[in-house]
């Protein structure tokens, strides 16, 4: 394909975005940092992603429509049983997201309020300690990432994780339930996995290196406006950091030294 | 001396071929996994190691039979154990065989296993784990051979053959150090964040793999014209015991800290490996299973009168194994894994397909043992002719 | 010869095995691979690369490619004519090669070799 056409459409989308987005899609991408793209530097590069959402906008739609574009987007099978399940976003009950801080006088809504939950992208993983390809490391601009060529299937990072954010093709994905699945693969740009890798959510890396919102920040928003803040962390003027000045945040077990970048604001 | 595993008695050539057979078999469900994928197994999102990876560990601490009678023999020159080191020494060889295969048999992704050494990652204590537990089995295999080779000539054997043997002992505290050190590091998983999980893991290898030694001895005497001794099996006997002591002490100071402290995070999977917890209670029964049979091997340990007659300690030595094995080889690493991080209870079994991958596993390294055992009591009753 | 018949038997064995599908084949000749170009392939009139640097290196450079986009986020190729193209087996690469029965599998097929590739990356449909 002509460079020609593809740089018009990139640029293209770019403004369309630049024009919905606003600020929010200035922040992911400087000017001219698609030029450098071209130049071999990462579009990402000096970046220190990271997410905090807004508790009280959570609902069970909103949720599910993160899930699914999640899940949509990344070509995550439907697998029909927790035995074997995939899942790089889900629901979880507050005394399951929040282990060890729920008591007998919660406040009236928390005890049922769910809570979305994903891969942390810690700033100190103990994945990435473990794992002895370094299929899986934390990149410079802070995310997590898993290469899918490397993964030998041992599952260490599995059990290497306090928050369960992984999960393991314990089958073929691509013969997940044809009943569970009918569109599978949901996105015909981007690969599926094979069997014995294990996979998790990578702040959809691609779509950021083009400019884009991850899909369940983008679905998030477009439900209700401002319930997923993703930017960059480093940055003092981003939304993010912003609102994590304004509203006080948790994290999943903090103790734990690991450093999760997804803050509740609740 | 290889040549020695080729001529047998038709009881011998009965068990190469029992062996070979459960080898096949084994191999066959692996093919079938290898296709299907580690869905045929019990294993799932939130116990993701299961019976290949406990058995793994299981046999990493058997493989300290070497080193048990090597460091009195070398160190503190206790003569009756040059009789049996080659025993000990091949036990740990067929031992790390078998915890290689249970590593092979539990990857997702068997093909790119030589990514770890393509592309090591230094911080990953698997990376070390593969290191100490490779060299420790040629280590083994290289002293073991030269020293056989030497005692079937009749000569010493070569000076740097020496310079091995001093470094498979401080070698041999590693393997159990680096495997106990998967477990011990890892922030979520509470059951195995203990500072003394690398000492109860030397405990329960020194304890399991001279158990297992005294019976290959006990067996040893009864199948071939070798005798390893009396006084080496006894001698073997009081190690035990005092490991054993020690294991179940270590256990018992677990058991203190988690539930005097109360903290719910220590205390819920020993509640849930020994109660039960939310209504799960599968592995209730083996685990007082295992405490039973600790309890007995500890009287009959324990008690002179008992731990002196050879019969008795065969005895000990089953239930020291039995114990030992629910304990390590399936308790602790099931145990890591529940209550999951979002402090649910998923159980875990392993299926048929998974245990006949294992039987084909302890096939191989039961076939490997009986191998190199042949060899060296061949060897040994020549030299004694 | 020491247990001479059992090892001329067992080499006749032996050997016979091994030049079995010489026997097998003896007379016969695989077809040649015919690849078969797309319409937006011809109209590009060249890969990313030129023909015979892609005949031989296609392998090679594909392996680069996943390794600077999924570890280093490097994500933009620049041949040697100038041209930027999106490092992507899936949208770039099948994106012209959609045909991929007709193309890739013609030599693949002919030589023996199953890239892995397709156990992850989803082949473009075929209207056959």
């Amino acid at each position: 394909m002509a460079m020609d056409r593809r740089e018009f459409l990139k640029i293209a989308g770019l403004t369309a975005l630049l024009g919905v987005g606003g600020k929010a899609g200035f922040e992911l991408l400087a000017p001219g940092a698609v030029d450098a793209a071209v130049k071999d530097v990462p579009l990402t590069a000096g970046k220190k992603w990271g997410m905090a959402i807004d508790v009280r906008l959570l609902d069970d739609g909103v949720m599910e429509a993160c899930v699914e574009a999640c899940h949509i987007h990344n070509n995550v099978p439907h697998i029909g049983n927790p035995k074997e399940e995939i899942k790089w976003i889900w629901k979880e009950t507050y005394d399951h997201a929040f282990p060890g801080q729920e008591n007998e006088y919660l406040a009236e809504g928390f005890k049922e309020k769910h809570f979305l939950l994903l891969c942390n992208h810690c700033t100190n993983p103990p994945c990435c300690r473990v794992c002895p390809t370094k299929a899986t490391w934390k990149r410079e601009d802070g995310i997590v990432m898993m290469d899918m060529h490397r993964c030998i299937g041992c599952r260490f990072c599995m059990a290497a994780c306090p928050y369960g954010a992984r999960s393991f093709n314990w089958g073929d994905p691509q013969k997940a339930p044809k009943e569970l699945n009918p569109n599978f693969p949901t996105n015909r740009e981007f690969p599926t996995r094979s069997k014995g890798v294990v996979e998790k959510c990578t702040f959809c890396a691609e779509r950021l290196a083009k400019g884009q919102f991850p899909a369940c920040v983008e679905a998030g928003n477009k439900m209700k406006p401002g319930v997923l803040v993703f930017g960059d962390l480093d940055d003092l003027k981003s939304e993010v950091r912003t609102a994590l000045r304004k509203r006080y945040s948790i994290r999943r077990k903090p103790e734990l030294g690991t450093g999760p970048n997804i803050y509740y604001m609740i | 001396m290889l040549d020695k595993a080729l001529k047998g008695s038709p009881t011998y050539w009965g068990w190469i071929i029992v062996l070979l057979g459960l080898i096949g078999a084994g191999f066959g469900f692996y093919l079938y996994q290898f296709s299907e994928g580690l869905r045929i197994t019990g294993m799932s999102r939130d116990v993701s190691w299961g019976f290949y990876i406990g058995q793994l560990t299981y046999f990493v601490g058997v493989a300290a039979s070497g080193v048990m009678v090597v460091l009195p023999y070398y160190l503190h020159d206790y003569k009756a154990f040059g009789r049996i080191t080659i025993l000990g020494e091949f036990l740990a060889v067929a031992s790390i065989v078998m915890c290689g295969l249970f590593v092979m048999v539990d990857l997702g992704n068997l093909p790119r296993m030589l990514n770890i050494i393509i592309y090591p990652n230094p911080t990953s204590i698997l990376f070390w784990d593969m290191i100490v537990l490779n060299v420790y089995m040629l280590l083994n295999l290289v002293i073991g051979w030269n020293v056989l080779s030497a005692e079937k000539k009749g000569m010493h054997y070569p000076s740097w053959v020496k310079v091995l043997i001093y470094i498979s002992i401080p070698w041999a505290f590693s393997i159990h150090t680096v495997t106990a050190f998967l477990y011990a590091g890892l922030p979520g998983r509470h059951y195995w964040l203990t500072a003394i999980m690398a000492a109860r893991f030397l405990s329960s290898a020194f304890c399991s793999g001279p158990a297992l030694l005294i019976l290959l001895c006990l067996i040893v005497r009864k199948a071939t014209r070798f005798d390893p001794g009396e006084e080496q099996i006894h001698t073997l006997g009081s190690i035990v015991t005092y490991a054993m002591i020690l294991n179940v002490f270590f256990f018992l100071l677990e058991i203190f800290t988690a539930f005097y402290s109360q903290i719910p995070g220590h205390m819920h999977s020993i509640v849930y490996l020994f109660a039960g917890l939310d209504g799960h209670s599968k592995l209730v029964p083996w685990m007082w299973t295992a405490a039973f049979f600790a309890v007995v091997a500890l009287v009959l340990l324990i008690v002179p009168a008992t731990r002196r007659k050879t019969d008795v300690l065969a005895v000990a030595c089953v239930s020291v194994v039995i114990a030992t094995w629910i304990d390590k080889g399936f308790g602790l690493v099931v145990g890591g894994f529940i209550p999951n991080p979002f402090d649910r209870v998923f159980e875990y079994w392993p299926t048929m397909p998974e245990i006949m991958i294992s039987v084909g596993v302890w096939a191989t390294g039961f076939f490997v043992l009986t191998v190199l055992y042949k060899v060296a009591t061949a060897v040994k009753e020549e030299a004694a002719a | 010869m020491y247990d001479g018949g059992k090892i001329i038997t067992g080499l006749v064995i032996g050997v016979g095995l091994l030049l079995f599908p010489v026997f097998y084949n003896a007379g016969k000749a695989a077809k040649a691979p015919e690849r078969v170009l797309t319409e937006k392939a011809k109209a590009a009139q060249q890969c990313v690369e030129p023909l015979s640097f892609m005949k031989t290196e296609h392998m090679k450079l594909l392996d680069e490619w996943r390794q600077q986009v999924v570890r280093d986020d490097v994500r933009y190729y620049t041949s040697a004519s100038g041209k930027v193209y999106y490092k992507g087996l899936q949208t770039t690469c099948m994106d012209c090669h959609s045909n991929k029965t007709k193309f890739c599998d013609q030599c693949h097929n002919y030589m023996g070799v199953a890239p892995y590739c397709w156990d992850c990356h989803i082949a473009p449909k075929e209207n056959q």
